[in-house]
């Protein structure tokens, strides 16, 4: 690969995104103060849906002098991201009401600059392009958790991310120097060819894995450096809470997958059972420390660390169809908790802002409709068969059963009977309890989000044949 | 390999990026004062993984080292911006930035 091909259309989706973004912000500066929020929320909507065609028609190949890849795996985790990102603005619009304004129009084009940052870093090929896509949506979401100014817990949300998430960066670059020094290149390619090379890999280059790993895990808030999840969820502005529990986790599987199957899979043994030990402490940490809670925003946060420790169980089986039931995983995980993040949305007292578990108490008789889907998603992460969960976790757990991991699997089956309870009493309350006070009718964007999440979670089995060829696809270019 | 590098080899680099390294993770973790000490020391962590990929690119005679010190300096600014900004907010609402006094959430 030289220099010279530069071939620029392989980041077209990208580029366009950028642009638009670029746009959406100097309109919204324009707008008249307080009037720029609905255009920009719908601009963005706009780009991420014209972004969803061109990652499907932006040809497969390298460019920009090989620090940058488009293939199979890339255009699948780019519509996961991108299909994240669409859903995170869709919530904002109805955040925000009349009465309170507290997003500012910025909130959608963050969202979209973080999602480009996401883009980025499926498509890496290069440690350079790794860092500077990664820190282009992690410093998005910093502003984001802060974004609601006049809120305490807001901006305590925003400093706790920002010295934690600043910290692991650190360390993540920190790992990338030492790699680099030790294979002497930045560029997957020929990260393949030095660790192959070197039998045995050097110390150093060990250590620098390690720290990458490291600050890959904080971004995907695994046991053990998941530390800032609950706090950061329960205090960050719902819609960004959906935001980050989607977009930036599929990213950072996207280079975990990446990095992990090219350059470093000719020594899987090695960092396998690193891999495995955070999958099984994700897993079962995320049950047992979800049990307690009575904050739904702070429930999803522990329901979240426990999913990606399901999803790593695919990584830590290091085969093409540990990949594949790692895809279809997230896929399943981004259906239910968008739709479980719409129904948090919705949760409105008198225009006020609720996020208590007992809030939803009679749900069930006050709004059927809503009740419903939070139950289908509730028994979807349950991963009651046929819903959309139960397909991720038996397929994850086949490939791993598949790759000897029985502990692994089950420990996996045994947390998710423990899970089991947290997300069931949430269906309890909803059904069994005395009514609390009504909440207010959601607005027209949360039905659409929940509603159509509700039915691809149920209808998930008819789509499984598709996605799972097109996922095969995507694990096949990963380890050719 | 450069003569800078040759005459003293990489060692003593990377001794020195290790240390600031150490300073800076034990700058946030000891720290119970005060939020702008944090700062520094995340400046510190970045500089560290900066002299590190100066020295590396000099000793392997490869430039995209440097060229990455460039982008890294240049996220590095705009982390510190929006570091200041977060903490300002914060201050207006709390009127504080003792690190003893993040902590409206527990559990």
């Amino acid at each position: 690969m030289s220099v010279t091909v530069f071939n620029w259309a392989v980041a077209l989706p990208e580029i366009v995104l950028a642009v638009s973004g670029i746009i959406i912000l100097v309109a919204g500066v324009l707008c008249k103060k307080g009037e720029g929020f609905f255009p920009a929320a719908i601009l963005s909507l706009a780009a991420f849906v014209l972004c969803g065609f061109l990652v499907v028609l932006a040809p497969s190949g390298a460019g920009y002098a090989a620090t940058f890849v488009n293939d199979g795996f890339a255009r699948f985790m780019k519509e996961l991201i991108l299909a994240g990102g669409f859903v995170a603005v869709a919530l904002s619009v109805s955040y925000r009401t009349p009465e309170r304004q507290s997003l500012p129009f910025e909130t959608p084009v963050l969202m979209l600059f973080s999602t480009l940052g996401a883009m980025l870093m499926a498509s890496s090929a290069n440690l350079m392009t790794l860092f500077v896509g990664l820190e282009l949506s992690s410093l998005s979401i910093y502003i984001l958790c802060a974004v609601e100014r006049d809120n305490v817990l807001s901006s305590e949300a925003g400093m706790k991310y920002f010295i934690l998430g600043s910290l692991a960066s650190g360390l993540l670059l920190y790992g990338i120097s030492l790699v680099y020094g030790y294979a002497g290149t930045m560029e997957y390619s020929g990260l393949v060819e030095a660790v192959r090379a070197s039998g045995l890999p050097p110390m150093g280059l060990v250590v620098g894995i390690v720290f990458v790993v490291v600050g890959l895990c904080f971004k995907l808030s695994a046991v053990p450096f998941h530390m800032w999840t609950p706090d950061v969820y329960q205090g960050a502005p719902t819609p960004v809470t959906a935001y980050m529990a989607g977009a930036p986790k599929f990213a950072a599987f996207a280079l975990f997958l990446r990095v992990m199957a090219g350059p470093f899979g000719s020594v899987a043994p090695r960092w396998q059972i690193l891999i495995e030990a955070v999958s099984v402490l994700s897993m079962v940490y995320g049950a047992f420390a979800a049990i307690p809670q009575t904050n739904i925003k702070r429930l999803m946060a522990y329901s979240s660390i426990g999913h990606m420790g399901y999803a790593m169980m695919g990584l830590a089986a290091a085969s093409t169809a540990g990949i594949q039931a790692t895809l279809i995983y997230l896929a399943a995980y981004f259906v239910m908790n968008a739709g479980v993040f719409a129904g948090i949305t919705a949760m409105r007292r008198n225009g006020r802002e609720v996020n208590s578990i007992a809030d939803l108490a009679g749900l069930g008789r006050t709004d059927p409709g809503m009740a419903l889907a939070l139950a289908i998603f509730m028994f979807s992460m349950v991963g009651a068969p046929p819903l959309a969960g139960f397909f991720g976790k038996f397929m994850v757990f086949a490939a791993a059963w598949q790759s000897g991991l029985y502990v692994l699997v089950s420990i996996g089956a045994l947390s998710s009977i423990v899970g089991a309870y947290y997300y069931l009493r949430v269906v309890k309350v909803m059904y069994f309890d005395a009514p609390a006070p009504t909440l207010d009718r959601p607005a027209p964007s949360l039905l659409f989000v929940s509603g159509g999440m509700g039915v691809a979670t149920v209808v998930f089995a008819i789509m499984l044949g598709p996605l799972m060829s097109v996922a095969h696809q995507a694990a096949l270019a990963l380890a050719g | 390999m450069n003569p800078a590098i040759a005459s003293v080899g990489l060692g003593p680099y990377l001794f020195v990026s290790a240390a600031l390294l150490v300073l800076g993770v034990f700058g946030i973790f000891l720290n119970r004062k005060n939020i702008i000490v944090l700062l520094m020391s995340m400046e510190l962590i970045l500089l560290s993984a900066n002299l590190n990929l100066v020295a590396f690119s000099s000793a392997h005679g490869d430039l995209s080292g440097q060229v990455m010190v460039l982008f890294v300096l240049t996220i590095a600014a705009a982390e510190a911006a929006i570091g200041l900004a977060i903490v300002t907010v914060y201050f207006r609402n709390r009127g504080s930035i003792q690190v003893e006094d993040v902590t409206m959430m527990k559990g």
